[in-house]
């Protein structure tokens, strides 16, 4: 994701939301994966990195999408119980609990993370997620606070 | 006083401890104090200009001081928390460390504070004390004072007015006061849980917390450093004390401790033995937030 690209289309004065998803490999990924074998629609404004585990997902990888750009960011991984390390999810949600209020404090509307659970059959949850998402953040408009923090427009 | 001053003197005389941590008046106010020598004992104090959380000397970023053997600190009932949060976390062994617990009637909200305390110059900190009496200490020294002057907490009152604010005002809040911070790392410095020998925001490549202080990497270190202290911080406002900007970081660490307690069930304990609530879980957290 470069920073000299904006997600704004100058010619038809739209708004394209650049969302950057982190998903772990064992579930979303996957699922997403389904997704595009399934030839399911979906909006292309989501860049996916792949992750092991929604544990191994930094809340610092959040800001930093946010920091390089992104407007919007989707954290997903395996449902409950359905950990590929068994555990990892669970850490992650009471992570992802406290990073969501703590934001919220600092002035970042939560919103513009979607959190989810997507198993490797959900392809079509998946699909969900991302257009929903889209959306959203379509709507919220461009993350021009956060991108304006370094003194220059991303 | 004189009892901490004996008490000092015995440990060090009988080799006990090779090292007394305590406070001494310096020229602004109270200030640490180390003491190896038996006859240096006398320059101890404890009153209420003691603010100073000295749990922060036992971490093991700090090794030089663990050549000295065992070391007696002086803790305030507040401070018991934090060396409980460094022996939940396996970073030191209650057997190296003598505790000397003070009987507190509360501190000013600097150590340069002086004459009693009034409901203006008591630290917000102290509000609805409840480890006066300090918990699980080797000695406990002084009369327990009588109890502090009474008003509502300054910080919880902030943090509504924040609260109540739409999310553009309160990112211009944070944004301006966030400006001012230099990264002089006096918060990381002097917390007695940043415990890490090396830092993520002193990592280069890549440099996940960029090091140059503007507004956008001070505040994706603040949000770290708030994160990685979730659950543990004790509440002993060092942070905000030692901040040369006067940032109000309490804010922060207040708002996250209500989070983890409303969520989690967990509040700052001086007993080691209760799990820290981050790194633990339970099936049945909440997950509202999830989809």
């Amino acid at each position: 994701m470069s920073e000299a690209t904006t997600g704004i289309d100058a010619t038809a004065g739209t708004f394209e939301p650049r969302i950057q998803a982190f998903v772990c490999n064992w579930c979303t990924y996957t699922g997403a994966d389904l997704a595009g074998t399934s030839r399911i629609p979906m909006a292309p404004n989501v860049r996916i990195i792949r992750l092991p585990c929604t544990g191994r997902i930094d809340t610092l990888f959040i800001l930093k999408a946010f920091e390089r750009g992104a407007d919007g960011v989707i954290v997903s991984g395996c449902h409950p119980n359905d950990c590929h390390y068994t555990a990892g999810n669970f850490h992650a949600r009471r992570r992802f609990a406290v990073f969501r209020d703590l934001i919220d404090f600092l002035g970042i509307d939560p919103d513009r993370i979607t959190f989810s659970w997507v198993s490797a059959s959900e392809g079509k949850k998946w699909s969900e997620v991302v257009n929903d998402t889209t959306e959203r953040i379509r709507r919220m408009g461009p993350f021009s606070a956060y991108h304006g923090l370094a003194g220059r427009t991303p | 006083m004189r009892d901490l001053q004996d008490l000092a003197a015995k440990l060090l005389t009988e080799k006990t401890v090779g090292l007394v941590i305590g406070w001494e008046a310096g020229p602004r106010g109270a200030r640490p104090s180390f003491v190896t020598d038996p006859k240096d004992a006398g320059k101890l104090i404890s009153d209420n200009r003691c603010v100073h959380n000295l749990a922060a000397y036992l971490s093991p970023r700090r090794p030089h001081l663990r050549g000295f053997g065992r070391i007696a600190v002086a803790v305030k009932g507040c401070d018991v928390r934090a060396v409980a949060g460094l022996l939940r976390e396996t970073q030191l062994r209650r057997e190296d460390v003598v505790l000397i617990g003070i009987r507190c009637g509360g501190v000013h909200d600097t150590p340069t504070g002086v004459g009693p305390l009034t409901a203006d110059n008591l630290a917000d900190r102290c509000v609805g004390c409840e480890v006066r009496d300090p918990a699980r200490c080797d000695h406990v020294l002084g009369e327990l004072p009588p109890s502090l002057p009474s008003r509502g907490g300054r910080r919880a009152a902030r943090i509504a007015e924040l609260e109540a604010l739409d999310h553009a005002a309160r990112f211009a809040f944070w944004r301006e006061e966030l400006s001012r911070c230099v990264r002089c790392n006096a918060c990381r410095q002097v917390c007695p849980l940043c415990v890490c020998e090396r830092c993520l925001a002193d990592k280069t490549d890549p440099p996940w917390i960029e090091s140059s202080p503007h507004p956008r990497a001070n505040l994706a270190w603040h949000a770290t450093r708030a994160l990685h202290l979730a659950g543990r911080c004790v509440d002993c406002g060092e942070c905000e004390r030692a901040c040369p900007a006067g940032i109000p970081l309490n804010l922060i660490g207040r708002k996250v401790a209500a989070v983890v307690e409303r969520r989690f069930g967990y509040r700052t304990t001086d007993d080691p033995q209760v799990p820290a609530p981050i790194g633990a879980w339970k099936p049945e957290d909440g997950q509202e937030f999830i989809r």
